[in-house]
């Protein structure tokens, strides 16, 4: 600590401003050319005149200033001048919401910028002094104990708020939908955690699992009248018999060529339901799903003849929230059901063997582990559950197509696996809530919503970059923990 | 020699051009330390790499007997030497899980037969009472492992946190921890200080009377080897220059020769 202040010091005399200048000057130059044909023309639809060019050089020639002075700021900070870069902040921030600029997305963008330097500049000053960085330490240390200790209680209270959640005034239709989707990334990231957290096999394709279910679901109701509930084992283990057809190619891969081919397996079932229109109806999709029901009674004001409404068979007033309730309650049992499995899973020898596998495979084999049945239980287990997923999709959405089991969604789920923390359960619940929440809360927004979604996931990846929950609990002791902590 | 633990026959392993094994035969007897010693980059892994099923040996045959069974090692699986032919070695380079607590590390290192005992995992997820006393004795185990290479009070430590020794200790505890016939330590006192060495050669001599199993022993360090070994199988280049014990190979000319002024110390390619 008092390295770090005796290495301020002598920095800022010997700081190089030629150096930095003309660093920061490529960096705009270079801004400049890649950004001419992007930003600088733009094509204009004139209606009889046609297409033509729009300039837009002010705003080019503003971005690039604004380039260059962050550039600068960020070497001031990186050599130990962080009140020059505290300077440029300060003054990018006044300039874009002072002046008016070309373009709001350019006030946006530099705003934005100007208070992310204005941050840095007074992380790196706090850092700097001694006393500053003993009480960071301190801080955040003592917070990294507390809320390890506050895990377990964490989950029993979003548990508790996930069960209430439909009876509060405030949960209208919108509210409702809200939960039910973020219910579904739930389950979909602890399934997709027993093959990347635990099993440490990154896969890039599991959306397929998804459509798998969600398809499966949907033509054994529309063609051969199955319910959801007899539908439901079916698309789990049709999904499963996928997990294992994709595993087998991939066994021997590892690491980034994992990734790739299972990405091309996402994409391939995606690409077969697209084109194989006499079974899938192709892109038109699949509609009239029926919903799920409980004992068959449908939600109708008034329902068929010799059928009992849901509203009636309860004694309650019609209301069309019942069905979403109904919904919400089945992806809330099925989530918590992958839960209780996964938890259960990773204290026995199956769960134990697909950590160990995820920390070393050669040492695996030397102990007599089967790494390809490990690798495709794994693969199994966490395509049943997408698989689950996805028949309770197609029973809430009542129409699917291809277009909802794009790369994209992989992305997410994965993108909250890793954000959580891999391996994580809670974690997973923290990142669901936070990607697919706050966009949805954020909507106001509008064409800035992935941009604040960017600079948040970019921000936790900083500051915590082995996800929000990064703490491990062994799955068994010999020794009760020191801390009040217990597993969850 | 029938009643050999292993038997190697003319082991040959090359990598594209170059010979790392020339035509090499020894064999190890049950409850006996055989050490394997020569120069870095002698070949001496590479053999251990054989053995263990991480490389498929150009030629030769490895034959395997315990329990009144023969396994033909170079046709194995690598898992299945280890599961079946009963084989269990560590690594030049420590591979533990470092992520995972020391007990999980042994328990890891049990996996078949807790495997067998939760029913392939089905009877296990429904909680069915039969896996929970496999689980015990299993631990059992372990604490017994634990108690032996002093680690009882850490075994709920993640792996990778502990002491570079303490690690050396565990990855041979979790090698025992597989039930094997034959022990394969490569370099396991590389990095130790002398006290931790003499508690090493305590730990292997109590393998051997206690546990009755036998020792394959790559090192480098000579008093080690003279001190604790039965048999010795020397390498140079590739070749089996010397072979028996150690006080003829100590005598002999050849490996006088390979050593003289040799003061090797360091990290040969240690694994596939
Ligand atoms: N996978 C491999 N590919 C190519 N060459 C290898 C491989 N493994 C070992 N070798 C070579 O075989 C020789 C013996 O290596 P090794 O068995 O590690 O020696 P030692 O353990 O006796 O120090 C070395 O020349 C090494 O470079
Ligand atoms: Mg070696």
């Amino acid at each position: 600590m008092a390295l770090a202040a005796a290495r301020t010091a002598p920095a800022a005399s010997t700081f190089d401003w030629l150096a930095a200048v003309k660093d920061a000057a490529i960096t705009a130059l270079l801004a400049a050319a890649l950004g001419l044909f992007m930003v600088g023309f733009r094509t204009a639809d004139r209606g009889a005149a046609g297409l033509q060019f729009d300039y837009q050089f002010t705003d080019l020639l503003i971005a690039c200033v604004a380039i260059f002075l962050g550039r600068l700021a960020l070497t001031a900070a990186s050599k130990g001048m962080a009140w020059l870069t505290l300077l440029i902040g300060a003054a990018l921030l006044a300039a874009a919401q002072g002046l008016k600029l070309p373009s709001d997305f350019l006030t946006v963008v530099i705003s934005l910028a100007g208070l992310a330097l204005l941050l840095h500049a007074a992380w790196a000053l706090l850092r700097g002094s001694s006393a500053g960085a003993a009480a960071i330490a301190d801080v955040s240390g003592r917070v990294n104990a507390a809320t390890v200790r506050l895990f377990p209680w964490l989950g029993a209270g979003m548990l508790a708020f996930a069960v209430a959640l439909p009876f509060m005034p405030f949960a209208d239709q919108q509210v409702m939908d809200l939960g039910i989707l973020i219910l579904t990334y739930v389950m979909l990231g602890w399934g997709l955690n027993i093959v990347v957290g635990l099993a440490g096999l990154l896969d890039l394709g599991y959306v397929a699992f998804y459509a798998v279910g969600a398809y499966t679901y949907a033509l054994l109701s529309t063609q051969n009248g199955w319910s959801f509930w007899a539908a439901l084992p079916a698309a789990g283990v049709l999904a499963a018999m996928f997990g294992v057809l994709l595993g087998f190619p991939v066994l021997r891969l590892r690491g980034d060529y994992l990734a790739i081919v299972t990405l091309g397996f996402g994409e391939i079932v995606r690409i077969v339901l697209l084109n194989w229109v006499d079974f899938t109806q192709g892109p038109a999709g699949i509609g009239s799903i029926p919903t799920a029901t409980i004992l068959d009674h449908p939600f109708v004001e008034s329902p068929p003849e010799g059928k009992v409404a849901f509203h009636q068979w309860l004694g309650l007033e019609f209301s069309a929230n019942h069905r979403l309730i109904v919904l919400y309650f089945i992806i809330l049992v099925l989530a918590l059901i992958t839960n209780g499995v996964t938890i259960r899973l990773r204290r026995l020898p199956i769960g134990r063997a697909w950590e160990a596998l995820r920390e070393d495979e050669t040492a695996c084999q030397a102990l007599g582990i089967n790494p390809t049945n490990t690798k495709l239980t794994a693969f199994a287990i966490g395509a049943m559950f997408a698989g689950f997923a996805g028949s309770f999709f197609a029973a809430k959405q009542r129409f699917i197509s291809p277009e909802s089991f794009v790369f994209i969604e992989s992305a997410i789920i994965l993108s909250i696996v890793v954000l959580g923390g891999m391996g994580s359960q809670l974690g997973v619940v923290l990142a669901a809530v936070l990607l697919i929440g706050l966009p949805e809360w954020f909507r106001d927004l509008g064409q800035y919503r992935m941009l604040a979604f960017g600079l948040a996931m970019v921000l936790i990846m900083i500051f915590k970059p082995r996800g929000l929950v990064a703490h491990r609990d062994p799955t068994i002791r010999l020794h009760p923990p020191s801390g009040r902590g217990s597993p969850s | 020699m029938t009643g050999s633990l292993i038997q190697v026959d003319h082991l040959t392993m090359r990598f594209g051009g170059l010979v790392a094994i020339d035509d090499v035969s020894f064999a190890a007897e049950p409850k006996q330390i055989t050490a394997i010693i020569g120069p870095n980059g002698a070949g001496k892994t590479t053999v251990f790499n054989c053995i263990t099923g991480f490389y498929r040996p150009t030629v030769g045959r490895l034959s395997m007997r315990h329990d009144g069974h023969e396994y033909l090692l170079e046709r194995m699986r690598g898992y299945q030497i280890a599961a079946r032919a009963r084989v269990a070695r560590t690594f030049q380079n420590i591979r533990l899980f470092p992520g995972m607590s020391v007990l999980e590390n042994l328990l890891v290192a049990q996996h078949n037969r807790l495997m067998r005992a939760s029913g392939y995992t089905l009877l296990g997820v429904l909680g069915l009472s039969g896996y929970r006393t496999a689980e015990a004795r299993a631990v059992d185990k372990a604490r017994g492992w634990l108690d032996r290479i002093g680690l009882m009070a850490h075994a709920d430590r993640q792996a990778g946190e502990l002491p570079y020794g303490s690690q050396r200790r565990l990855e041979i505890a979790r090698a025992m921890c597989t039930d094997p016939r034959l022990l394969c330590l490569d370099e396991p006192a590389a990095g130790l200080n002398p006290r931790e060495s003499g508690e090493l050669n305590e730990l292997l001599l109590s393998i051997r009377d206690r546990d009755g199993i036998g020792v394959l022993l790559i090192e480098h360090d000579m008093s080690v080897v003279m001190a604790i070994s039965d048999h010795i199988v020397v390498l140079d280049y590739g070749r089996k220059i010397a072979d028996g014990t150690p006080a003829a190979v100590r005598a002999d000319p050849a490996v006088i020769r390979a050593y003289l002024g040799e003061a090797d110390e360091g990290e040969g390619a240690g694994h596939g």
